[in-house]
């Protein structure tokens, strides 16, 4: 049996006029990275606060290392929190802020140096107790909000989208960082963030919120394979996005006719029947792109699309070309490989394009909540 | 050349914007106090005859009475700074921290409407509250807490209440800008870091707001120290206020020489009083004054 670190069971929130946490239940397990990816005002942070007891929830009651929090003031609360600002204390040294929080446990001034010291070399930063905190760099301070929070050997780590303040280059430098001292120290870690790749990177699994609910909770890979509802094929990775009607069912596909007259093929999920309203994704990476319809090298029969280039998105390995499907002038968005191959395309070219109906897919209009 | 002639001009330009502050400076500050200065070391030897002679100053020092009312004056000062202080900190929290927007806007405004009534109403005020026949001992009269209606004017307690009512927003003021600048999650983190209200207060709030606090420190002793109104109506004509020493010697005993020494050793006074608030509170002198 799992052991859970951190529990909610129908855990709610309502402000005024919205509801920020509506109802969740769900399990996090010991040892693992826990991310909780969503939009701004989705309730993610809502939910943290209420984790961390900045916030009485309305109803249900969360449970930390199998312990009611129900009532527990966050000071008691055996998590704790890595703000989105850091929140150092400017007025503090380095090794100062590592020991606050044992200082506050009644830890001798000796010990607390000792532990203080020991923990920042297990950051990396050894030798900087005494450093001013604004003498640090991004991501060294980054370390010690950690190293201030994991010195106390909390149940639960909480992390408030720490990366949000630095610059790209620090970002992505930093989410290996953490996953590496994740995997050093095993504290559960939960994390939230609106960064789709920072989820998938970091995390064992993922829950994917909107307004208040979770729409998936899986690994990052469920979550971009197989996503369960419309918004989370939308806001995990890149997408090709097709309204239209169900005009045809063969098994587990789905043929649907956007509105302009384009006919794609995907695979179903959920019930369809020819007529209804429905939207199929198609992830960049799946369609391949061709000069002529024999260079068109699928490994089976697909349809065959043409359109036109539209522009030309050079981003190194993550290139990409966005083109009018010709009937329709739908766009659709098709990722070149990786050989450098079509990297002399030109806008306003005629190309032919298609993609696997399997490894699209398509949910009901308006469909949510799996 | 050009470029000469242009700094010439913007030097002439920054002369005269700062010429009226300058000539504030001297004439009315620098100059008076010189002329005191020189005033406070003659001696009178005859009628109309001085010579230059520390009389004035080694009168202080012998004459027990003087020191006395000017360590009284310094002790009360202390206490009615000490006080204020802790009367205003919950307010200057209250308005940075617990409330937003229009309320907090009308707290502020509660605290400086007092402020537009003059100061002698505002102590007369006090004084009709307070006297044998007034408001409060009436009421407790009535309530029968007291048998008899009591003289509650003439007290330190009472000198004590006017200095602080008078000081109070000079404290708030600077309180309130350190408190307001105070990130909120830095006192999360904290609490989150199994710290307590009053850890939280001594570790975090207190180290941040220590420049609003020592500046508001200062501005409320000076203000207190150098009070002359509230002293001596609230306390009477015997409230042995050092303010009041000057009065009368330069007023009722017509001893300016004597009245211009007792002027620099007040100031000489809270000079060296500010002095030792900033080491001990460990605060840089241009940090506190910016706060102010």
């Amino acid at each position: 049996m799992t052991t859970f670190d951190l529990e909610t069971k129908a855990l709610s929130k309502h402000f005024a006029t919205h509801t920020a946490v509506d109802a969740l239940s769900f399990g996090v397990e010991r040892g693992s990275f826990f991310s909780i990816l969503g939009p701004s005002g989705c309730g993610k942070t809502t939910l943290l606060r209420m984790i961390a007891g900045f916030i009485e929830p309305d109803g249900g009651d969360v449970e930390i290392g199998g312990r009611s929090m129900r009532g527990v003031p966050p000071n008691r609360r055996p998590v704790n929190m890595v703000f989105q600002q850091l929140a150092l204390f400017p007025m503090m040294s380095v090794g100062e802020n590592v020991a606050y929080g044992l200082a506050r446990r009644g830890v001798s001034r000796i010990d607390r140096e000792r532990k203080a010291a020991e923990m920042l070399e297990r950051v990396g930063l050894p030798g900087s107790a005494a450093k001013r905190v604004d003498q640090l760099s991004g991501g060294q301070r980054q370390r010690v909000a950690i190293a201030r929070s994991l010195v106390l050997e909390p149940t639960l780590l909480l992390l408030d989208e720490p990366l949000g303040a630095l610059d790209l280059k620090l970002r992505e430098r930093m989410k290996i960082e953490l996953k590496q001292l994740q995997a050093a120290f095993g504290t559960t870690f939960v994390y939230i963030t609106h960064d789709q790749s920072e989820a998938l990177v970091l995390s064992d699994r993922v829950a994917v919120m909107n307004s208040g609910r979770f729409e998936q909770l899986g690994t990052p890979q469920e979550l971009y394979y197989s996503p369960a509802t419309p918004f989370v094929a939308g806001f995990v990775g890149a997408n090709n996005r097709i309204d239209g009607q169900v005009s045809a069912i063969d098994g587990d596909l789905a043929e649907i006719r956007s509105a302009a007259g384009w006919t794609v093929k995907a695979r179903r999920h959920g019930t369809l029947k020819p007529g209804d309203a429905a939207t199929a994704f198609v992830r960049p990476e799946v369609a391949v792109l061709a000069r002529s319809t024999a260079d068109l090298a699928l490994a089976e029969p697909a349809a065959v699309h043409q359109g036109t280039v539209e522009s030309l998105l050079f981003d190194g390995a993550n290139s990409a070309v966005l083109l009018r499907e010709q009937a329709s002038r739908c766009e659709f968005r098709v990722a070149l490989p990786q050989t450098g191959r079509y990297a002399d395309l030109k806008v306003n070219e005629p190309v032919f394009f298609s993609f696997a109906a399997d490894r699209a897919v398509c949910f009901a209009a308006g469909s949510s909540h799996g | 050349m050009a470029e000469a002639t242009a700094s010439a001009s913007q030097r002439l330009v920054l002369w005269l914007l700062l010429a009226p502050a300058l000539i504030w400076l001297f004439g009315l500050i620098l100059l008076p106090h010189l002329d005191l200065a020189l005033l406070s070391l003659r001696e009178r030897t005859g009628p109309g005859e001085y010579a230059f002679g520390l009389a004035q100053y080694r009168t202080f020092f012998t004459e027990p009475l003087y020191w006395d009312v000017f360590v009284r004056t310094a002790t009360i000062s202390l206490i009615a700074t000490a006080l204020t202080l802790l009367l205003a900190f919950p307010i200057a929290w209250t308005i940075a921290k617990l409330t937003r927007g229009r309320l907090s806007a009308l707290l502020f405004a509660v605290c400086l409407i007092p402020f537009w009534v003059s100061e002698t109403v505002r102590t007369l005020g006090w004084m009709i509250l307070l006297r044998e026949t007034g408001v409060i001992p009436g009421l407790l009269v009535t309530f029968g807490i007291t048998e008899v209606p009591i003289e509650m004017l003439y007290r330190d307690a009472t000198i004590l209440v006017g200095l602080v009512y008078t000081s109070l927003l000079f404290m708030v003021v600077p309180l309130y800008g350190s408190l307001e600048s105070l990130d909120d999650s830095l006192i999360e983190a904290a609490y989150d870091l199994g710290g307590n209200g009053w850890t939280v207060l001594r570790t975090v709030v207190i180290p941040h707001a220590a420049p609003g606090i020592t500046a508001g420190c200062i501005v409320v002793f000076m203000l207190t120290l150098g009070n002359y109104l509230t002293a001596s109506l609230l306390g009477g004509k015997n409230s042995l206020w050092f303010t009041e020493q000057i009065y009368t010697q330069f007023i009722t005993r017509f001893n300016w020489e004597q009245g211009a020494a007792f002027g620099f050793l007040l100031l000489v006074l809270s000079s060296v009083m500010v002095w030792a608030g900033l080491r001990l509170s460990g605060q840089r002198f241009s940090d506190v004054m910016s706060r102010t």
